[in-house]
């Protein structure tokens, strides 16, 4: 298998040289064979000899029409060839387990540049600027946007920003300035360059590198944290690089003389303009595909196609304007999520997902064996040993330095400082890539007279950065934490008190309200409820949102409440356990007592517009009872009994634990989200059942005076809690952070109603002869109980 | 947000408080606009149902223990005292403390901190986490999937592993000697906002 994909690869590749050759060869009249050909070009050969540059003897049957096709063919033949390099690549999990990806592509693309190389005499396919810029970075960077973990991001946004500007800035200084020093000192022989630049210089290399950074984390896991930080800067540090390398790259036109304060100064001020231009640029377009998407309601099949188009558009309109234009599809990407997500029909966010990564994957592939095909180019090879091996031991310490520098002063102002090992592994990781071969490739040659010198530099910046770190840092990591975790076996005790610990402070940091209660984040909220939300979003959209929290809650209550009667009925709970029966009458049962609940909600939930609940809902139900049932309860009586095996498998992972992994190559998956929606279930129901066992022990009774006595004990709490908001939304596996963000929807709002509510939700499922009996509102203060059964409906996120 | 002298001056007891738990008045006054915020009215008593609205809370497998703890035995409500005293068991302990026998060990003491986490599991307030107690937590905290013998066999395991005098249960002596290569500061802190 392997060999046969292997000879299909040189095999295609031979074909596109042989074809070009041969073509070439007709033309010029002779044919120049410098290679053996595979007997299947052979044919077409004689065939090229009869259809071009003859003049017309007779009608030609078939005919060779090479130029025809050639510039399209070719695209196509190497997008194919780097999807199948890939492919190459990833047959052997072990390899690549130890030697990213990345850095696999690259040596396929040297191997393949040598062939071209070797079957054309000069290296007919480059990486070349405008190529790169323009057609392949921007789905990469799409695709960065649009996954975007926004919550994490923008809590860590001071971070990230001093990364990404301070630290590219001091970078990029550090970087030039050395090697100035160092070529003033002679260390680089005697080269045609001045400082201005090796700051230019300095200020393209300095940039960390998206393509490469994610390329290279996604095999090793950090925490989000970690992760987010390297990443967030590696995206936002394209302003500054834009910056710098326009104005140095004017500065070396005007020539040493010109610069003056003023210019400085206009340095600076440009940097806010590219920047803050670009970020205003990438946001309007994400309005407007949000706006757009409001209203395709019709044209639900081409609804993709707005995401890409619009993105694309915010790209080259900041390249247009020269603004930053990363940051501009960047901010695109993140402002628009939440409101395409929500307002495009969910067979269309599925396929805008899958196609954003299958455009990002291939972009990446084909940026990575480009950049190995390019090495292999005599042309551009300058040696200067002092200036490339300055540089790398440059951008290596300064990085070190400029990181552990920056994270000192902010730690001081951070809630969870960043550690030892994080700094490391942030130093290490800053990676650079196609980004910096693209910016030294637009170098003029006449401008920059060592520009080859640069570009060879940059080439083995880029090698050691992602093969050599790449391959490192995985070791590395492994390596820090085995040195800091213990090494002995835990027991028990210990195992199950280390999760009692992480979901002991979870609570307590929610009680306390560490992450949730912030002003600056509750007003950003509350503004975004009330204005963006009704601006952006199809009125069906934000009306779901409100319905189905409710809703969904109401029903779960009730579909507690009911398994809970269930189960009691049958005399104990650990009939939970047993899947069959339960499963079908519940559902059955469920599905007639549907409409018993309709009434009451629409009745409430008056808006100006009459949503149909029941499709709604219809989407949601099923999901909301066979959830409580699809646990596998396979019976594990044969398998041997292991404690700690057991414990590892199924203890409930902290919420510190979920990742918000962002990976190039896999969707989330909904592991996470079964997790939280089990605990929450459970939480709810014992709640519920405490609740009701209260009640029931009531009924009887038939007093209401009678309740007051119930105590329960107070772990139990009898009252239910909002819903979850993310979890069986309509639309598919959300992000975590939907559901924080959403806080007050209709919370506010409908708070009086509540007891109404439910009151009404409850006629449903209690006791009906209760009911009779309770005068509703006055009634509410003197019965604690009841009373708590609002608290439930109300969705505010405290 | 409110001036930090402003908000300090409408706490009763506050210089006691800052005392007994260590908290600085800026944390003071944050954890107070917290409590606020939690007592939706405005009684100056939480009461179990505004922990309940707490939503993130109930996608915690021990989320209403925890409530729980914070209430008394006995207690409806809680007030800002008892909600600060809770609380500062999960401050960072101070490494640079004296050791003074004299005074009475401090809310984030490493004891202190494990008592805590002890009282969570002894619901009955015994002093010793019951086999039944033990299944009760264990229960919550694992997959609906387990299966109840499962779920025996490794209580009774964790009990065979920690139980040293063979009653049965789990005693708080037992309870930190099981923990003592743990690093309880490490685990059962958080940093308070300033």
């Amino acid at each position: 298998m392997a060999c046969r994909t292997c000879l299909w690869l040189l095999g295609t590749t031979f074909f596109t040289c042989t074809v070009r050759l041969v073509v070439e060869g007709t033309e010029v009249g002779a044919t120049q064979e410098s290679h053996p050909e595979p007997g299947v070009v052979g044919s077409n050969h004689s065939q090229a000899g009869g259809g071009h540059g003859s003049s017309i003897s007779g009608i030609q049957i078939v005919t060779f029409k090479w130029h025809h096709v050639e510039a399209p063919y070719l695209i196509a033949l190497w997008i194919l060839v780097a999807g199948v390099s890939k492919m190459v690549v990833e047959l052997n999990h072990s390899l690549t387990s130890v030697i990213p990806e990345s850095a696999l592509l690259i040596i396929i693309g040297w191997i393949l540049g040598g062939i071209i190389y070797g079957a054309d005499k000069m290296q007919t396919f480059t990486l070349t600027p405008t190529v790169f810029f323009f057609y392949l970075l921007p789905q990469v960077i799409l695709d960065a946007g649009y996954f975007m973990p926004n919550k994490l991001f923008f809590s860590n946004m001071g971070a990230i920003l001093v990364y990404a500007v301070i630290g590219t800035c001091w970078n990029a200084a550090t970087v030039g300035l050395g090697l100035w020093g160092c070529w003033l000192g002679g260390a680089m022989g005697d080269i045609d360059i001045g400082l201005l630049q090796f700051l230019l210089f300095g200020s393209l290399i300095a940039a960390v590198d998206p393509v490469a950074v994610i390329a290279v984390f996604e095999e090793v896991h950090v925490n989000e944290v970690l992760f987010i930080m390297v990443f967030g800067e590696s995206l936002l540090n394209d302003g500054v690089t834009v910056v710098l390398f326009n104005v140095f790259d004017a500065f070396v036109s005007l020539g040493g003389a010109e610069i003056d304060a003023v210019e400085i100064i206009k340095g600076i001020i440009s940097f806010f303009v590219v920047a803050f231009g670009g970020s205003l640029v990438g946001i309007i377009f994400a309005l407007l595909i949000s706006l757009l998407t409001r209203c395709t309601k019709n044209i639900q099949i081409i609804e993709p196609g707005f995401i890409f188009i619009l993105g694309y558009l915010s790209y080259l309109t900041a390249e247009m304007l020269s603004l930053s234009a990363i940051l501009s599809i960047v901010f695109c990407g993140i402002c628009c999520q939440k409101y395409i997500n929500a307002n495009m029909d969910e067979r269309s966010v599925t396929t805008v997902r899958y196609v954003m990564k299958v455009l990002a994957n291939g972009s990446e592939t084909i940026i990575f064996v480009f950049l190995g095909i390019s090495a292999i180019d005599p042309a551009v090879w300058v040696w200067n040993t002092g200036f490339i091996l300055l540089t790398l031991l440059f951008i290596f310490v300064f990085r070190f330095i400029g990181v552990f520098l920056l994270t000192w002063i902010l730690n001081k102002y951070r809630l969870v400082p960043l550690e030892f090992i994080d700094q490391v592994v942030m130093s290490y990781g800053g990676l650079r890539g196609a980004v910096a071969y693209g910016l030294v490739a637009m170098l003029d040659e006449n401008k920059f007279k060592e520009k080859n010198l640069m570009v060879s530099t940059t080439l083995i910046v880029v090698y050691f950065t992602v093969m050599l770190q790449g391959i490192t840092m995985k070791p590395l990591v492994t390596w820090l934490k085995v040195k800091r975790a213990a090494v002995t076996e835990l027991t028990l005790a210990e195992k199950i008190q280390n999760r009692t610990f992480d979901h002991m402070l979870v609570a307590i940091e929610d009680i306390s309200g560490q992450i949730g209660h912030n002003y600056m984040r509750d007003k950003w909220h509350n503004f975004e409820e009330r204005w963006l939300c009704w601006f952006l979003m199809k009125p069906s959209a934000r009306k779901s949102r409100d319905y189905i929290f409710n809703i969904f809650h109401q029903l779960n209550l009730k579909d507690a409440m009911s398994y809970v009667k269930e189960g009691e009925r049958r005399g104990s709970l650990a009939f939970v356990r047993n899947e069959t029966k339960a499963d079908v009458d519940f559902n059955k049962k469920f599905r007639a007592s549907f409409s018993e609940i309709m009434p009451d909600i629409m009745a409430d939930n008056m808006g100006p517009d009459h949503v149909p609940l029941s499709s709604i809902l219809q989407d949601i139900v099923p999901s909301v009872c066979l959830d409580m049932h699809e646990q596998d309860l396979t019976m594990r009586e044969s398998e041997d009994f292991n404690a700690h095996h057991l414990l590892q498998q199924h203890l409930y992972r902290g919420r510190k634990q979920h990742r918000h992994r962002y990976s190039r190559s896999h969707l989330e998956t909904n592991r996470d989200e079964n997790e939280v929606q089990e605990i929450f279930q459970r939480t709810m129901r014992s709640r519920l059942e405490s609740f009701k066992s209260a009640k029931m022990g009531v009924a009887p009774a038939k007093k209401i005076q009678t309740k007051h006595q119930k105590k329960d004990k107070p772990q139990k709490m009898p009252n239910g809690n909002s819903s979850d908001k993310s979890k069986n939304h309509p639309y598919g596996d959300k992000d975590f952070e939907f559901s924080e963000g959403d806080g007050g929807s209709g919370g506010e709002a409908a708070g009086d109603l509540f007891p109404m509510r439910a009151y009404r939700v409850e006629a449903g499922i209690v006791n009906p002869a209760f009911m009779a009996e309770m005068d509703p509102m006055d009634n509410m203060q003197q019965i604690p109980h009841v009373a708590l059964l609002p608290q439930t409906l109300n969705s505010f996120d405290t | 947000m409110g001036s930090t002298n402003s908000t300090l001056s409408k706490i009763p007891n506050v210089e006691e408080l800052m005392q007994e738990t260590g908290f600085t008045p800026a944390h003071i006054v944050r954890l107070y606009d917290r409590f606020e915020a939690l007592d939706k009215e405005k009684t100056g008593h939480l009461r179990p149902q505004d922990f309940g609205a707490i939503n993130r809370l109930a996608m915690n497998p021990i989320g209403d223990r925890i409530i729980g703890a914070f209430f008394s035995p006995g207690q409806e409500t809680v007030d800002f005292h008892s909600f600060v005293r809770i609380l500062a068991h999960f401050r960072p302990a101070d490494k640079k403390r004296p050791k003074d026998p004299s005074m009475p060990e401090p809310v984030n003491s490493r004891t202190s901190k494990l008592k805590f986490a002890f009282q969570l599991y002894d619901q009955d307030k015994d002093g010793k986490i019951s086999r039944a107690e033990l299944l009760q937590v264990l229960r919550s905290m694992l997959e609906m999937q387990v299966t109840e013998e499962q779920l025996e066999s490794i209580a009774d395991r964790t009990i065979q592993e920690a139980d040293l005098d063979k009653d049965d249960a789990i005693s708080f002596e037992e309870f930190r000697k099981s923990l003592e290569k743990v690093n309880i500061d490490h685990k059962m802190s958080i940093r308070f906002l300033r």
